[in-house]
């Protein structure tokens, strides 16, 4: 499972650019950090108020930490502001990208990740705001739920918003959301196209540039 | 300038049930240990909560939470605390709670508005979703938006790093979170500093809460800990 993770983590961390400012979920993507291809370094902004970010817990100043509440550092240049401040950077598209799980995408690219309603309401947080406001949204998770497809015609479960989603990242492949419908863009020298779309809840429409996952 | 420090049990002397109070902090991290320590002595009840989260289990608004002090809670995220879910889905009328979740983003911005003196702020986060049920839509340039009304408070109970006397706050790390716009939201504020200087002590071009925003000032609010 954990090389599962990492195969997905390393994808999605090829999304990104030299100096994107980065909004990582809790979990799976929290790994894209480690996963970084030579050359590319981020900044990943963390909503609870920090620009910046750094992953080892800084021993002389136990107040800061991560929206996961874990104890993190700041790197050089780095900035703390307030929560206002901090979603305004969010929502006024200054995120460049956001990686986050789900608990199912439709291929409307409607995405579901904060509530299955009288079974598990953790809150929103901030997964609103950011699909909402950040430049590109990445969703890196396993393709199913126990063998039930999270990849969907639609979502069953209540939204976090709609029409958000750009890509999709699964241990079997990569995924592009377009007005048409879902894209197989790459897939795992493992599986075959059939594997895919069997594990998947809606019709994938395969590109043309079918290319192995990098 | 007046010199507001006192202690948390006089701090909190006007507290009654039912109050409206919100708590500065994220999970635990900017909340005031020491003057939620004195809420839970002085044992109010049917509390209406504004804060982002419930805290961890024994810190921050756990605590409140935890001795039955809050009737409603108005939070943006309470995975990390497994009593909420709890106390929202017993049958048991004593223990109920009745939890309100709102998207982060609009929490910070609605909070804010209602100590700038705003009818509420026009967001797009939540079109499309549950958040979105009854509350009205403005299309502005083609675009639609939310109207989130503005939120204020009886109390807020910030904490600051480094405070002065007269109630000057300096945030320090990932502390300052909802606080600045909590002190502005709410009619009495009481700040729990961790460090109290005397005025003009501090500097003034890192003071983000200005004294007059602030009604009384508690010493010993500890660092975080987790």
């Amino acid at each position: 499972m954990e090389e599962l993770k990492t195969r997905i983590a390393k994808r999605a961390a090829r999304e990104l650019n030299d100096g994107d400012v980065v909004n990582l979920g809790i979990g799976l993507p929290t790994m894209v950090a480690n996963n970084l291809p030579e050359g590319i370094s981020i900044i990943l902004q963390s909503e609870n108020g920090i620009m910046g970010m750094g992953e080892k817990k800084d021993e002389t100043d136990p107040n800061i930490v991560n929206a996961g509440a874990q104890p993190v550092s700041i790197l050089p240049g780095g900035q703390f502001f307030d929560s206002a401040t901090s979603f305004a950077l969010i929502r006024g598209g200054h995120v460049d990208a956001t990686i986050l799980g789900a608990l199912q995408v439709d291929e409307h690219g409607n995405l579901s990740n904060w509530i299955i309603p009288g079974k598990m309401v953790p809150g929103m947080g901030g997964a609103m705001d950011l699909v909402t406001g950040a430049k590109k949204v990445i969703v890196a998770m396993l393709h199913t739920q126990k063998g039930a497809p999270k990849i969907l015609k639609e979502c069953t479960l209540p939204y976090t918003a709609l029409h958000c989603v750009d890509m999709i990242i699964t241990e079997m492949g990569v995924m592009r959301v377009t007005e048409k419908g879902i894209v197989l863009e790459e897939i795992h020298p493992v599986y075959s196209v059939e594997d895919v779309q069997n594990a998947t809840g809606c019709n994938l429409i395969i590109s043309e540039h079918l290319s192995p996952m990098q | 300038m007046k010199n507001k420090v006192t202690n948390a049990e006089e701090a909190v002397k006007d507290i009654q049930d039912g109050a409206v109070i919100m708590i500065g902090g994220f999970m635990a991290c900017g909340t005031p240990e020491n003057l939620i320590d004195a809420l839970v002595a002085k044992n109010v009840k049917n509390l209406t909560v504004i804060c982002n989260d419930a805290g961890l289990p024994g810190m921050g608004t756990g605590k409140l939470l935890s001795n039955g002090q809050i009737k409603k809670l108005i939070a943006t995220h309470v995975g990390l605390n497994p009593e909420v879910a709890e106390r929202m889905n017993t049958t048991d009328p004593e223990r109920k709670l009745e939890c309100e979740l709102i998207p982060q983003g609009t929490f910070a911005e609605a909070i804010r508005a209602g100590g700038a003196g705003l009818g509420g702020v026009l967001t797009p986060t939540g079109i499309g979703t549950i958040v979105a049920e009854n509350k009205p839509i403005i299309t502005v340039d083609g675009k639609e938006y939310l109207l989130e009304k503005p939120l204020k408070a009886d109390f807020a109970l910030v904490r600051g790093s480094v405070v002065d006397t007269f109630g000057n706050i300096i945030y320090h790390g990932t502390t300052q979170t909802f606080n600045p716009m909590m002190a502005m939201a709410a009619d009495y504020v009481i700040c729990g500093a961790e460090k109290i200087v005397e005025v003009g002590e501090l500097n003034p071009n890192c003071v983000v809460t200005s004294g007059i925003l602030v009604d009384a000032v508690v010493g010993g609010a500890p660092e975080w800990k987790n």
